[in-house]
């Protein structure tokens, strides 16, 4: 097949450049979630930290108890006694009961739905979120983030990191960055373990914003394998019949 | 009597099949240009089916229609498969049909005797953009509400008529239910419906003057003693068969995007759309997807208030003007040769500059017009350029066609 | 046109990749076809129900929903039960015969597990209507002297017994439904799941 430069150029123009490859924005240093969906124990452990401290206030209303304990192998037991506060049947969907007013009220505004943060925001990001708060004292939680500044969330896990401040400083172009994290008070995590902590949570939240990618790069292998299959079975019917033309 | 004789004496069954299948001769000399044809009906049977599996679990009620698209993602047996065909599906149709209108501006396809076969695929374009616009709104998303928002408040721009239209448009003073509802119509049932009829009348319309090739030469000039052009072949088995190894290929690379990377880094899923329509929360950077990008670039490349009336509205006249260019086409070319096998160094620049802006210009419209994203001048400069490049093809084209220096075209096929 | 076109491998090429294609143009339809099955909603919908009978006193009737359909828990009292030999005799199918219509444990006389408590699906067999309740005796039920109590569907004139057993002669061809349930505790019932097993 004759290809000339032409039919080659609209390629050329898309790979050369490198900033066509990312369609999102975010101009944030982000920390590297390295998700896993195939260790099952970080799973367990992030559905475990999820469902005790966030599904409180926050829903992951898109998520049925009996689907995630299928899918992470939990068992029916455990599942009831570690898993379930707010429902009794296991088909049901992870809701809260908190009210929309009383969120409102208590928070000024409704906390969000986390069923799909991790596919509107990306892990790294939620990653980053998790560890980036710090002591406020001029916010009404007493909590701010450093990724997400002035945010209603107060640190919820602030037991397991501890209390720290952050330090700013004025950089290059006169924007406030960080300079870096000053523990107060200690907290019952190093920072190792809260690290792999948080990144079991975004781990289970990678799963929870899309449960069919525990299957489907499975599907997909064997998938590519019949078609190229098909492709060499197609390709020789094609030639076989084309000895015909000429 | 065979069943199929039953069926002749009442249909024209063996007819049309001889007609249009077995007795169709087209140029033996078809490349790889001359899958996407073929391709695009695949994709648009695909869409239709899964399509219609989605509008059994999908609801058009703005306060149901984000939660029951993750209902088809999570709780719908092998949802998650059929809606990702279908976000997938809409994409690569228009990957196969700009490589299927690519095609027709190398080898001149739009020509005589053509020119109606190239209308009507005009019209077909238009009317994908449209029901992609429309679709795009069904999942509710902050980008869906976001993106029908400002596309909309576009045609208010227009004098006059601009703003009842706009409401006309919407049901509604803003985005809202009635919007959503009627959006879902015009995807679900019009404009398939309407794609379906063109589809069909575009393929009549090639039929009866038979297909372009490469090499632009009308094989219906030199028939044999059977009356069939020499140069040609029966569609099938010959087309048939080796359109079966196209599809073939294309399957496995839509299947591959499907199962490993659906979201293909945000350029077919984006990831603001994660998020439910919220009318307090803008999402920092609003732009469709990346097949309407090159209009939506030519748009906000206007910037000229000076104008009268304003940029705003010339911006949306640029952009209607930009599509609809391509209708005259047939008109513009005033070479003597077809095909770009035979034509001068002035069309093969003319055009490579032309496909060249085509993508920097869709580039530029996913991206901030005042930040620097290829080199030294802002976007929205590059953008202005890529506009003036854009339309000088079209307008100097009946100047450099007829100055190019063509070889002269040959009478049988390559 | 070659001559030297060899039929045989054409036809075979053909037939395998022919054969090839429609086996994954199957595989294409399987999960499209599939996902018309009920989701994971309608089957949590269709989840068991816990129901309480503690309050339930002899001669009356609870109606629970389970699976879309209503579901009748009657306690039956002394004389309800001892008047189920009465009508044996107008009864078509008085020995629960027909397999489908009860489980195994509900194929007695009082269709239940436990003799007093009955429950059974409030669906006429006839065409799904819901039967009214009749416990009245005798003439004031308004369905003859003979009436000991039972169920009657107003759509077309069907008759069940106080173990919701089809009469004769009625338009209704079997016994009333009896799902599967199982006893959690004394008083508590899980409709839609046998003895030791998930329904």
């Amino acid at each position: 097949m004759r290809i000339s430069t032409i039919k080659l150029l609209p390629l050329i123009a898309i790979l050369i450049s490198p900033t066509a490859m990312s369609a999102g924005g975010g101009n944030e240093n982000l920390d590297s979630a390295y998700i896993n969906l195939s260790d099952k124990v970080s799973l367990r452990k992030g559905a475990h930290t999820f469902v005790n401290y966030c599904l409180s206030c926050h829903e992951a209303s898109f998520m049925r108890y009996d689907r995630m304990a299928r899918d992470l192998e939990i068992d029916d037991a455990t599942l009831r006694e570690n898993l379930m506060f707010a429902s009794t049947k296991p088909g049901d969907l992870m809701k809260v009961n908190m009210s929309a007013e009383d969120a409102k009220a208590w928070f000024g505004v409704k906390p969000p739905d986390l069923s799909l943060t991790a596919r509107s925001r990306g892990p790294d990001w939620i990653y980053t979120y998790m560890r980036s708060f710090y002591r406020d004292e001029s916010t009404t939680t007493g909590w701010n983030n450093t990724l997400y500044p002035n945010v209603a969330m107060p640190h919820i896990l602030y037991e397991w990191q501890g209390m720290r401040t952050a330090q700013f400083e004025t950089g290059g172009t006169g924007t406030k960055q960080l300079a870096g994290y000053e523990q107060l008070t200690p907290g019952t995590m190093d920072d190792r373990q809260y690290d792999d902590a948080m990144r079991d949570l975004t781990n289970f939240m990678v799963y929870l914003a899309e449960p069919a990618k525990m299957v489907r790069y499975k599907i997909g292998f064997w998938v590519m394998l019949f078609m190229l299959v098909f492709i060499g079975l197609a390709y020789a019917l094609k030639k076989e019949y084309w000895r015909d033309v000429h | 009597m065979s069943l199929i004789n039953w069926i002749d004496d009442r249909f024209p069954l063996t007819k049309v099949w001889n007609e249009h299948l077995a007795q169709y001769y087209a140029p033996k000399n078809f490349n790889f240009w001359y899958y996407f044809g073929g391709l695009a009906v695949v994709v648009l049977v695909l869409q239709i089916v899964t399509g219609i599996i989605l509008t059994m679990h999908y609801k058009p009620d703005s306060t149901l229609a984000f939660a029951s698209v993750e209902y088809i993602m999570r709780d719908v047996p092998a949802g998650w498969f059929v809606r990702y065909l279908h976000g997938v599906g809409a994409s690569m149709f228009f990957v196969v049909v700009y490589m299927h209108m690519f095609r027709g501006l190398m080898y001149g396809s739009y020509r005589n005797p053509r020119e109606l076969i190239w209308i009507l695929g005009m019209v077909i374009y238009v009317a994908l953009m449209a029901e992609a616009f429309f679709g795009y709104l069904l999942p509710w998303g902050n980008m869906s509400y976001w993106g029908a928002q400002v596309i909309i408040s576009l045609f208010g721009a227009l004098p006059v008529i601009g703003e009842p239209l706009a409401e006309w448009i919407r049901g509604d003073f803003v985005v809202s239910d009635a919007t959503l509802n009627r959006f879902f119509a015009f995807h679900v049932i019009l404009l398939p419906l309407l794609l379906s009829l063109l589809v069909y009348l575009h393929i009549v319309a090639l039929h009866k003057v038979g297909s372009n090739n490469p090499d632009g030469v009308e094989i219906k000039k030199n028939k044999d003693k059977d009356g069939n052009p020499v140069d040609g072949i029966p569609f099938h088995p010959y087309y048939t068969v080796k359109d079966t190894f196209g599809i073939a290929v294309f399957m496995t690379i839509f299947l591959a995007i499907v199962f490993f990377v659906p979201e293909l880094g945000g350029w077919f899923l984006e990831k603001d759309n994660f998020a439910p329509a919220d009318i307090l929360q803008t999402p920092p950077d609003i732009v469709p997807l990346w097949y309407l990008t090159p209009y939506y670039s030519i748009l906000r490349a206007v910037t000229f208030e000076w104008l009268p009336g304003g940029a705003k509205v010339w911006g949306v006249i640029a952009m209607g003007a930009a599509i609809v260019m391509f209708f005259f086409l047939p008109w513009l070319d005033r070479a003597k040769v077809r095909s770009i096998r035979y034509r001068g160094w002035m069309f093969k620049t003319a055009l490579t500059i032309f496909v060249v802006t085509f993508v920097m210009l869709g580039f530029l419209g996913t991206k901030n017009p005042d930040h620097i994203d290829l080199f030294f001048f802002k976007n929205v400069i590059w953008a202005q350029i890529g506009l003036v490049l854009y339309f000088a093809f079209f307008f100097l084209m009946p100047i450099y066609t007829k100055l190019d220096r063509t070889k002269p075209e040959p009478d049988r096929v390559g | 046109m070659s001559n030297d076109v060899n039929d045989g491998r054409r036809r075979l090429l053909t037939t395998v990749t022919t054969g090839v294609g429609l086996a994954g143009a199957t595989a294409l339809a399987v999960p499209l076809v599939a996902s018309m099955k009920p989701s994971a909603r309608a089957l949590a919908a269709g989840a068991p129900v816990e129901v309480d009978i503690e309050d339930l006193a002899p001669g009356q009737m609870k109606v629970v929903e389970w699976r879309g359909k209503p579901v009748w828990i009657l306690r039956r009292d002394k004389a309800m039960l001892a008047d189920l030999e009465k009508v044996v005799s107008e009864l078509s199918d008085p020995d629960s015969a027909v397999a489908e219509q009860q489980p195994v444990y509900a194929q007695n006389a009082t269709r239940s597990i436990r003799p007093d408590v009955l429950v059974v699906l409030g669906v006429c067999t006839h065409l799904g209507c819901a039967p009214t309740k009749n416990f009245e005796t005798g003439a004031p039920s308004g369905l003859g002297d003979d009436w000991v109590g039972g169920f009657f569907c107003p759509c077309h004139g069907s008759k069940f017994d106080l173990s919701g057993r089809v009469f004769k002669n009625v338009p209704a061809p079997t016994n009333l439904v009896v799902p599967p349930h199982s006893y959690v505790a004394d008083n508590r019932i899980l409709i839609g799941v046998d003895e030791g097993s998930a329904a």
